[in-house]
């Protein structure tokens, strides 16, 4: 870890905690309201606003969790610094990867 | 102190980075410390038992052992306080090369401190005049953060990150940095700043404050470590270092 590193991961944590309570807003409202699938996407889809909220979401936790995963490799692994950054990347590609799908599968029609 | 036993139950670590613990019997005595019961068994007992001590009064920092798996300044630990079964397991600081026994190779420990650029770097020459900085001054009180460090290596042993991650520079290490960063006296703050946040550096810390815990000058390292984190990354935003 070094001061770079910890900056992006510090930024991503502040960028991601209001999301995350947005987040658990929008699931206490949806659960209550009692919506359907159908109903929720029928709010998504054609979004600019949810797209970009969960976009941004989906873009903060792939830095923050990679950042963390390569930390957890290097200290707790016996991969090297580099190629545990190497694989935290990988990682990080992938959670982002995986993200941008399912945000574009509630958001685009 | 009267009911305290006649005898205890210790074992000592004998060999290099491999070795075993050997039991031996010691006779209990009345303010009896730690460094007491190593100094019997290697007098009386086995003189090839090897350990390093100096001042035998918290001065040096030269005596630490692990005791009963926790990091101690052996000199100024009672038996009284550590053996609560009337057994004691002494063995050599973790997270450093054992050379023999007791002692570890504490070149490491020390090349650290001159990586976090632990050395003072003078302003001014012996032709000016002294510098008058007041007691009260906020960075003058921060710099106190490791003044009273006797350089044990106790909070390097007892620390995780240490363990893990063997490019970290340890709370002694960045404690020591931490005050010449507030001597205002010193003019080595850009290149120390810059050493204390790359890779192994201050960021690397995880705040189990075991260092903290164990110190047993009572200082806190793991604040010193918070607060160069805090300085590190306001002069990175700055542009004054780079990653």
């Amino acid at each position: 870890m070094n001061v770079r590193l910890y900056v992006w991961q510090r930024a991503t944590a502040a960028v991601m905690a209001p999301l995350v309570l947005g987040h658990i807003a929008v699931i206490f409202y949806a659960t209550r309201q009692g919506l359907s699938a159908a109903d929720i996407l029928a709010r998504t889809r054609g979004s600019i606003v949810w797209a970009a909220y969960y976009g941004v979401f989906v873009a903060a936790a792939s830095i923050h969790a990679s950042i963390g995963v390569r930390n957890i490799l290097s200290e707790w692994s016996p991969l090297t610094e580099r190629r545990a950054g190497y694989l935290a990347i990988l990682f990080g590609l992938l959670l982002a990867l995986l993200g941008a799908r399912a945000v574009a599968a509630v958001v685009l029609s | 102190m009267s009911e305290i036993p006649s005898e205890l139950s210790v074992s000592l670590w004998r060999g290099a980075q491999q070795g075993r613990y050997e039991s031996y019997t010691v006779p209990r005595r009345e303010s009896q410390t730690v460094l007491d019961v190593v100094t019997f068994v290697q007098r009386h007992l086995d003189p090839t038992l090897s350990y390093r001590f100096a001042c035998r009064v918290g001065v040096c920092g030269s005596c630490a052992m692990t005791v009963n798996g926790k990091p101690r300044w052996t000199c100024r630990t009672h038996v009284a306080k550590v053996a609560d079964s009337g057994r004691l397991e002494i063995g050599p600081l973790e997270n450093l090369p054992v050379i023999k026994d007791l002692t570890t190779d504490m070149e490491e420990f020390f090349q650290k401190w001159q990586r976090a650029k632990g050395v003072f770097a003078p302003s001014q020459t012996r032709h000016d005049a002294i510098a008058q900085i007041r007691p009260d001054r906020p960075a003058r009180v921060a710099a106190d953060a490791a003044i009273e460090c006797i350089n044990c290596g106790v909070c390097y042993a007892g620390c995780d990150t240490v363990r893990w991650n063997s490019a970290y520079l340890g709370p002694a290490a960045l404690t020591r940095a931490w005050t010449l960063v507030n001597d205002e006296r010193d003019s080595g703050n850009s290149e120390r700043l810059q050493a204390v946040a790359a890779d192994g550096g201050c960021h690397s810390c995880h705040s189990h404050q075991s260092c903290q815990e164990l110190c047993p000058q009572t200082l806190n390292p793991t604040a010193a470590i918070a607060a160069l984190k805090r300085r590190t990354t306001a002069a990175y935003l700055k542009g004054e270092i780079k990653a």
